[in-house]
């Protein structure tokens, strides 16, 4: 019963075939020699060559990335504050606004944020927006990794700090800050990774101007499938395998020798 | 003390802010939106126009009536939560086992495990939805297979693609790793010892499952099926690129509100539904789950 049970490892076995054979399907078909996906012609890089000379791709790419950079700078700043905050006072307000976009339908985040920048700030859609509306969710991803790091944690580290007359200042520039810097990393990259791939929030917050990267792709699904889909989705899904490692090795790291009190067994 | 005030606002005030701003106001401003009269070119009409006389300015609840004067927005609404409820059951079947086998795992094994159920969740959202358009496509070859099977048994061939069963095995797909996470954090908390204890007195396999793991985990099964079935309540994308012209969900019209027909009124009302049902949800599986851990607590 303890060791393999046939049953439960045949499920999972079948689950797993689930999850990864679409992606492989993805993978494999952006070097077929085919412009339909349907059967395996041979070998080609000629999709890869075809999204390189797209330059409204380029330029959609571009655009993704600045999103991102800036959202997820803005995200983290504001989501390691409300870690800290949420961790150590009791708050009642800022919780709920903190967790709330995370966890409703990303819809309802899109069409509010729609409403209020064009009825209230009468401002026009475009990166500003998206910048913004991507901030709002990210906040309480890089707030909850904070939080849970805070908890791991010793609370009297921060007593001696005091005791030794740190200002609540050194305390946190000194001691807490380092501490955190794992979780706060790896909330940079969470939110980078979720805005770069936001499709629903964009969607309504875009405007009709520049290019974005989800966008695109969506039109190019919508429209007119080509295996050139396939090679950006492949390109993709690359950048983010690389940024999970990053953050798996930085979290994991940071919680074997940063900690003052091991993490409880898990 | 003063000190210690000042950090608290100097931590905490940033981000409230931020939030009442970018959060708080846009919501409040939607509830407000759905009792507008809408644009005459789409949009809204104004609040106060002092020249005209006619009755289109103001606010109403117009948006709310319309909503049920025509059954098939009921009807719609309807339909997506029968989705949600099927994507949660089917996700909870598929992720049960493999929560069970990952949480009985050695401990390396079982951060590999967790690892390789995430890896696919955090590839491009478009994309996962895109594999099942090659996969269920005409000239694929599991349609080539299923038609083939049918037409065997002298059933007409059918099409995968743009079908509810694509819109639910898409669903299924997106949403499956938010139910195996929370039902393996709960079932690896079990002692192992209760079901040796079981075992004992003569429990055999199956009534170990249905009277000890199965009671315990509910408390993850309904934080899972939570995490499932609200987001699917909402999604549009799936059924937009899924699904065929019938498979329109709450999403679906929502969107078309917004960036088709321009309905702001509407659409918003329609969003603030929705608001409501996710709400309703939340509260009726928190108050499941503590109902169910408070009955069986050992």
């Amino acid at each position: 019963m303890k060791r393999g049970n046939p049953w439960l490892w045949s499920a999972a076995v079948l689950v797993y075939a689930f999850l990864y054979i679409p992606l492989i399907i993805v993978v494999l078909y952006s070097f077929n020699d085919s412009r339909l996906n349907a059967e395996w012609v041979g070998f080609t890089l000629f999709w890869y060559k075809a999204l390189f000379n797209n330059t409204e791709m380029l330029l959609a790419a571009r655009n993704s990335l600045i999103i991102a950079l800036c959202a997820s700078f803005c995200a983290t700043l504001l989501g390691t504050m409300s870690g800290l905050a949420i961790h150590r006072y009791k708050l009642k307000v800022l919780p709920v606004l903190v967790f709330t976009p995370v966890a409703m339908p990303e819809i309802l985040l899109g069409v509010s944020i729609l409403l209020f920048f064009l009825q209230v700030l009468n401002f026009t859609l475009g990166m500003v927006s998206i910048i913004i509306a991507h901030t709002t969710f990210c906040i309480g991803f890089v707030a909850i990794i904070v939080r849970a790091r805070l908890q791991g944690m010793d609370e009297s580290i921060f007593e001696a700090a005091r005791d030794l007359g740190a200002s609540p200042w050194q305390t946190f520039r000194l001691v807490t800050l380092p501490l955190i810097m794992p979780a706060v990393v790896a909330g940079a990259l969470m939110s980078f990774t979720l805005s770069i791939d936001d499709f629903v929030i964009t969607f309504f917050t875009k405007g009709v101007g520049e290019p974005i990267l989800p966008i695109q792709i969506y039109t190019m699904i919508k429209v007119a499938v080509t295996p050139e889909v396939n090679a950006i989705s492949t390109l993709l899904m690359l950048l983010t395998l690389v940024m999970i490692i990053i953050a798996a090795r930085l979290e994991s790291n940071g919680s074997s020798e940063g900690s003052a009190k091991p993490h409880t067994a898990k | 003390m003063k000190e210690k005030r000042l950090a608290r606002l100097l931590v905490s005030g940033p981000p409230l802010l931020f939030l009442i701003v970018f959060f708080v106001a846009p919501s409040l401003i939607m509830i407000l939106t759905s009792f507008r009269f809408p644009g005459e070119f789409g949009g809204l009409a104004p609040i106060t126009l002092p020249d005209k006389a006619i009755a289109e300015y103001g606010f109403t609840s117009d948006a709310y009536h319309f909503f049920f004067s025509d059954f098939i927005y009921t009807e719609i609404f309807l339909k997506s939560f029968a989705v949600a409820f099927g994507t949660t059951l089917i996700c909870l079947i598929l992720a049960y086992p493999l929560a069970v086998l990952i949480a009985r795992s050695r401990k390396h094994l079982r951060n590999l495990m967790v690892l390789l159920v995430i890896l696919p969740f955090a590839s491009n959202f478009l994309i996962r939805i895109y594999a099942w358009m090659i996969i269920l496509g005409p000239e694929s070859a599991l349609s080539h297979f299923v038609n083939t099977v049918l037409g065997a048994f002298g059933i007409a061939p059918v099409t995968l693609l743009f079908s509810p069963f694509a819109v639910l095995v898409g669903m299924v797909y997106v949403h499956l790793p938010f139910m195996v996470l929370p039902l393996y954090t709960n079932l690896e908390k079990h002692d192992p010892s209760l079901l040796d204890a079981a075992q004992d007195l003569g429990a055999n396999a199956w009534q170990r499952f249905w009277r000890v793991t199965w009671p315990l985990s509910l408390p993850g099964v309904f934080s899972g099926s939570a995490l499932v079935f609200i987001p699917v309540l909402g999604m549009f994308a799936v059924p937009d690129i899924l699904g065929g012209t019938g498979d329109i969900l709450i999403g679906n019209l929502i969107k078309d509100q917004f960036l088709g027909t321009r309905d702001w009124p509407f659409g918003s009302a329609l969003s603030i539904m929705l608001t409501l049902a996710v709400l309703s949800v939340a509260g009726l599986t928190t108050w499941f789950a503590r109902s169910a851990t408070g009955q069986r607590a050992l």
